[in-house]
């Protein structure tokens, strides 16, 4: 009764000051929001997301444009990964951007330096990149506490310094350059458009994984992991083996992503890997939103398009990220897109009770 | 003795937390099929018996026998996966799940696909969702939460989400349930509820171990009642003998005062 009481108060109270009409268009554009992010729905977002794909190239004719696209592709695969581990089970990775790092450099160490063939270059560097994601998962995890993000951030550190100091393998400071593009058949993807397809193509089926991986029962142990830990233990989820798996996991994506990214713009250098990317990618997870997969497509892509759009001041980019970030965790603590879900969800939850 | 029916054996366990002896050589069997109730004042050692049966903690000395298995240096996922479910003192549900996931975590034990299959989404994997499914149906129907299933858990009354622990802990198919004051903080009439739940789990042929503060309830449905007293075992016997021990009187008296 006492609940019922001051829910009904708190309603009317945030109606009040919006005129009637306006209202009902604005409740039932986020009704709808909340329709396709509810998971019966699911399958019908990523028809859109298909159609959103194939149709984009009909309204975008700018290099330019194209370029942002694939950035917001490439990194929507890292965050989506780096989502798994942050908002499913609790754990946090400032070196991400080391895993994205050794899918370049495997990439283009392998293909340039010893003549491999690309799409098998890009397997074994997907692979090494989960084993070292082990070797250093395994022994942090294993330790209660935070020790996974202060292991990654220093790995991430050495990883960009050997980056740089490992010339004869990898160009030093330089940069390695000439890395061949991606080929299938006979088709190259040598141009911003056709990397367009191929990366978002990946985008595509990285996110449907993942959405399989969460709907299913390895999905819901990593919730639970998140959601208590002694819990989880005690319905048989060995917690610490989830937890390396699901880091595993989300640093062979960012190294797919960073393979990608190698072979599109076909010359990589340390600069690209630093921390600040790390930190950069931990920030579209949290402002698109912890634990929620469209929400990482979402985060990606508005701050890829943020830290283009202020391209000329490139010094004022980390100010711009900490700015957004701080009115984020202020204003939608649970970023977004899950913000606004969850918001939806607590209305037909109290609903419920009332009835 | 003969040992065929007791499905748990405590054999002198002790623990230790530093300089705090929080449970001295305590023994007890609990025989399949019943009520076995642990009682005793605050800070007497139930919680830790607890957590030293589901391998929390390792015992500072003694040994603990689930179905005649040494429960030494076993993980607390692996006491679960032996068989032995439980709730927690203070309530442990997955706040951002829906009552449904709750209980389809603890389906977990009853199915086996892993990250590979899991990101495919291969046949297999849909086929064990269709049980689980079912399986979870089954659990919520048999505790009443089938018109709560698709609510977020942490939006619910405290009852409820004390319900929804039990059916968490029921979905892994225990042979024996741990308890640990399920009742504490309902009121009335959901406490009525929840005696008759208790017993409805028990004539399913699960053993449950309870740990509670509220006599009425421990001597209206326990089999059996054990009773502590900093950290040592004072009594036991049937709520009979245990109402008028005096040891039992004196024990809880003496805190009262
Ligand atoms: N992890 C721990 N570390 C140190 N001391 C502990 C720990 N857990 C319990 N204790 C201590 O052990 C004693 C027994 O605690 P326990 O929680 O088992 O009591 P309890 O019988 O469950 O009490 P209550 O009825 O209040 O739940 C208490 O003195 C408590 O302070
Ligand atoms: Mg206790």
């Amino acid at each position: 009764m006492e609940n019922r009481k001051g829910f009904s108060l708190n309603i009317s109270k945030g109606h009040n000051f919006i005129p009637i009409e306006r209202k009902r268009t604005i409740e039932s554009c986020l009704l709808l929001v909340n329709r396709m992010l509810l998971k019966q729905k699911d399958n019908l977002c990523f028809g859109i997301l298909a159609l959103v794909i194939v149709a984009i190239p009909m309204f975008v004719e700018s290099k330019y444009y194209f370029i942002v696209l694939n950035v917001i592709g490439l990194n929507t695969i890292v965050v989506v990964g780096l989502n798994l581990l942050i908002g499913f089970a609790g754990q946090i990775s400032l070196g991400h951007a080391a895993f994205y790092g050794l899918g370049s450099y495997f990439s283009g160490i392998l293909t340039v330096n010893y003549g491999f063939p690309m799409w098998p270059a890009m397997l074994v560097g997907m692979l090494a990149t989960g084993a070292v994601a082990y070797l250093i998962g395994y022994p942090s995890l294993k330790l209660r506490g935070h020790y996974l993000v202060m292991a990654t951030l220093g790995f991430g550190i050495i990883i960009n310094i050997l980056m740089g100091e490992l010339e004869q393998f990898t160009g030093g400071h330089d940069g390695l350059m000439g890395i061949p593009p991606l080929t299938i058949g006979g088709l190259a993807f040598d141009n911003d458009l056709k990397n367009f397809y191929l990366i978002w193509s990946f985008v595509f089926f990285f996110m449907l994984a993942a959405r399989n991986l969460l709907n299913s029962r390895v999905g819901r142990a990593l919730r639970a992991i998140h959601g208590s830990e002694v819990a989880a233990n005690s319905l048989g989820i060995n917690t610490a083996d989830y937890k390396v798996k699901v880091f595993v996991l989300s640093a062979m994506f960012a190294s797919v992503s960073g393979s990608l990214y190698a072979h599109y713009i076909t010359f990589i250098s340390p600069s690209s890997y630093d921390f600040y990317y790390s930190i950069q990618v931990v920030t579209m997870v949290i402002v698109g939103g912890m634990g929620s997969l469209w929400g990482s497509l979402f985060g990606a892509g508005i701050l890829t398009f943020i830290s283009e759009a202020l391209h000329i001041a490139e010094q004022y980019h980390i100010i711009a990220y900490g700015i957004f970030l701080c009115l984020v965790l202020v204003f939608l603590p649970e970023g977004i897109v899950v913000g606004i879900y969850n918001f939806f969800l607590k209305i037909k939850t109290r609903k419920a009770i009332i009835k | 003795m003969s040992r065929p029916n007791y499905i748990l054996e405590i054999n002198s366990i002790s623990k230790n937390f530093g300089g705090l002896q929080a449970i001295t050589r305590l023994s007890f069997n609990v025989e399949e099929g019943l009520i076995f109730s642990i009682i005793g004042p605050n800070g007497a050692g139930k919680t830790t018996a607890i957590n030293l049966i589901t391998s929390m903690y390792p015992p500072t000395s003694g040994e603990i026998l689930f179905e005649g298995q040494k429960l030494f240096r076993k993980k607390p996922y692996q006491v679960a996966l032996m068989g032995i479910g439980r709730t927690f003192q203070n309530i442990q549900v997955f706040q951002k799940m829906s009552v449904r996931e709750n209980v389809m975590v603890g389906c977990h034990t009853q199915s086996d696909s892993g990250f590979l299959r899991c990101l495919m989404h291969t046949p297999s994997v849909w086929k064990e969702e269709k049980v689980i499914r079912q399986k979870t149906d089954a659990v919520l129907k048999f505790l009443d939460l089938d018109s709560k299933a698709d609510m977020l858990v942490g939006g619910l009354p405290y009852g409820v989400q004390k319900r929804v622990e039990i059916a968490r802990a029921l979905a892994i198919e225990p042979k024996l349930l741990l308890l640990d004051e399920p009742v504490a903080g309902l009121n009335l009439q959901e406490t009525e509820e929840m005696a008759g739940t208790i017993l409805k789990i028990r004539d399913t042929g699960i053993t449950v171990i309870l740990v509670e503060h509220d006599m009425n309830l421990i001597m209206g449905i326990s089999n059996r009642i054990t009773v502590l007293d900093y950290g040592k075992k004072i009594a036991e016997g049937s709520a009979k003998e245990i109402q008028n021990n005096p040891k039992v009187i004196d024990a809880y008296l003496g805190k009262e005062l």
